[in-house]
């Protein structure tokens, strides 16, 4: 691992800042903007170890965008580097939400102010909808088409009709997966 | 109690949604409209609405706003905690372990066979969105703002931000009476 550079609190601010305000469409979106500063600007990772990040970041659950900021940031400047990246990322967009949404709230009786949140709803819908399209299309990437239909209709069967808990689903689907992995590199020790 | 509740309503979607911020939305409409009933899901929806129409990552964007709604500054603490740290710590603490086995089968294989999981739970909620879309404004305007609204961000590539603030104006509009 690199060691710790003493890199500027302000320039760890700056840098997850710009990627936080500028990134559209939620944390993924984030990842090519935040290369350019990292790798570009500031030189604290070359692009391939960049990119393993990335991967490996991948490979783990929850919103990538503060990995990427934490990570990044423990490994440039400690764990003071890693507070700031995270609350640069972070708390500019939080504060702005609960203004707005705040604002909303106060004048929810109005009726064409509660009309306008109904006309919302169809739009995200629209987005969600081309989220899932995404996500297919992920699937068929990584497993092909019969396996990830199967999957879909496994998924259907035990969320939609028998109402299990995804986290119990997906926790199974992690084991069936690491299992062999690890009686694998186990037996080789 | 209410922190340890929103703490496990973020820390849940952060812990198994694998693809990012955008993967745990699902799982935290499961939390929070089905089984704690802090929103609706038209509240759940405006949220999202302005999360997406704001840059930055959508999970701490929806677990501040929604931990600040339930529980104050200190509610939005816990939530944003519950976001983030479960699975940054995961990475900082296995980084080691995960660069030797980085280019294992089993080791990309985990984010891929969790995705047609998060497919279903995100189509459900787009069924779900539009079914209450249908209940406030009649099938025929829930048709209508579908097919615009697509066009305008998948065929005119328009902003989403500029999307939403249209949205808006026209419900603004067509809701004086």
């Amino acid at each position: 691992m690199v060691k710790e550079q003493g890199v500027k609190s302000l320039d760890l601010t700056m840098a997850f800042f710009r990627a936080g305000m500028l990134g559209f469409g939620g944390g993924p979106a984030v990842i090519p903007i935040l290369q350019r500063d990292v790798v570009e600007r500031y030189g604290w990772m070359t692009d391939e170890d960049y990119g393993d990040t990335i991967a490996l970041a991948n490979t783990m659950p929850g919103p990538i965008a503060t990995k990427l900021a934490g990570y990044i940031g423990y490994r440039v400047a400690g764990l003071r580097g890693c507070l700031i990246a995270l609350a640069a990322s972070v708390i500019p967009t939080v504060i702005l939400m609960i203004l707005l949404l705040g604002i909303l709230q106060n004048y929810k009786d109005v009726p064409w102010v509660a009309n306008m949140s109904n006309a919302v709803v169809p739009v995200v819908a629209v987005m969600l909808g081309v989220l899932t399209w995404n996500f297919v299309q992920q699937s068929e990437k990584a497993l092909g088409w019969s396996r990830a239909i199967l999957l879909i209709v496994v998924s259907i069967v035990l969320l939609e009709v028998l109402g299990l808990h995804p986290a119990f689903l997906i926790a199974a689907l992690i084991l069936l997966v690491l299992v062999p992995f690890i009686k694998r590199t186990v037996s080789r020790k | 109690m209410i922190y340890w509740q929103i703490f496990l309503a973020f820390f849940i979607p952060g812990i198994i949604g694998y693809g990012g911020g955008p993967a745990s939305i699902p799982l935290v409409e499961k939390e929070v409209v089905d089984r704690y009933g802090w929103m609706d899901t038209q509240e759940f929806s405006e949220v999202l609405a302005l999360g997406n129409s704001l840059p930055g990552p959508i999970a701490t964007k929806m677990a501040g706003y929604i931990g600040y709604a339930e529980g104050g500054a200190l509610g939005a603490i816990v939530g944003l905690f519950g976001a983030v740290a479960p699975s940054l710590i995961l990475m900082i603490a296995l980084m080691a372990v995960l660069f030797k086995y980085k280019d294992s089968r089993e080791v990309k294989n985990i984010s891929k066979v969790v995705k047609p999981v998060i497919a279903v739970l995100i189509g459900v909620m787009t069924l779900d969105f539009i079914l209450t879309s249908e209940a406030a404004l009649g099938g025929i305007q829930t048709a209508v703002l579908i097919v615009v609204s697509y066009l305008m961000l998948e065929k005119w590539k328009l902003h989403p931000a500029l999307v939403i603030g249209l949205a808006l104006l026209y419900g603004a509009l067509t809701g004086i009476s």
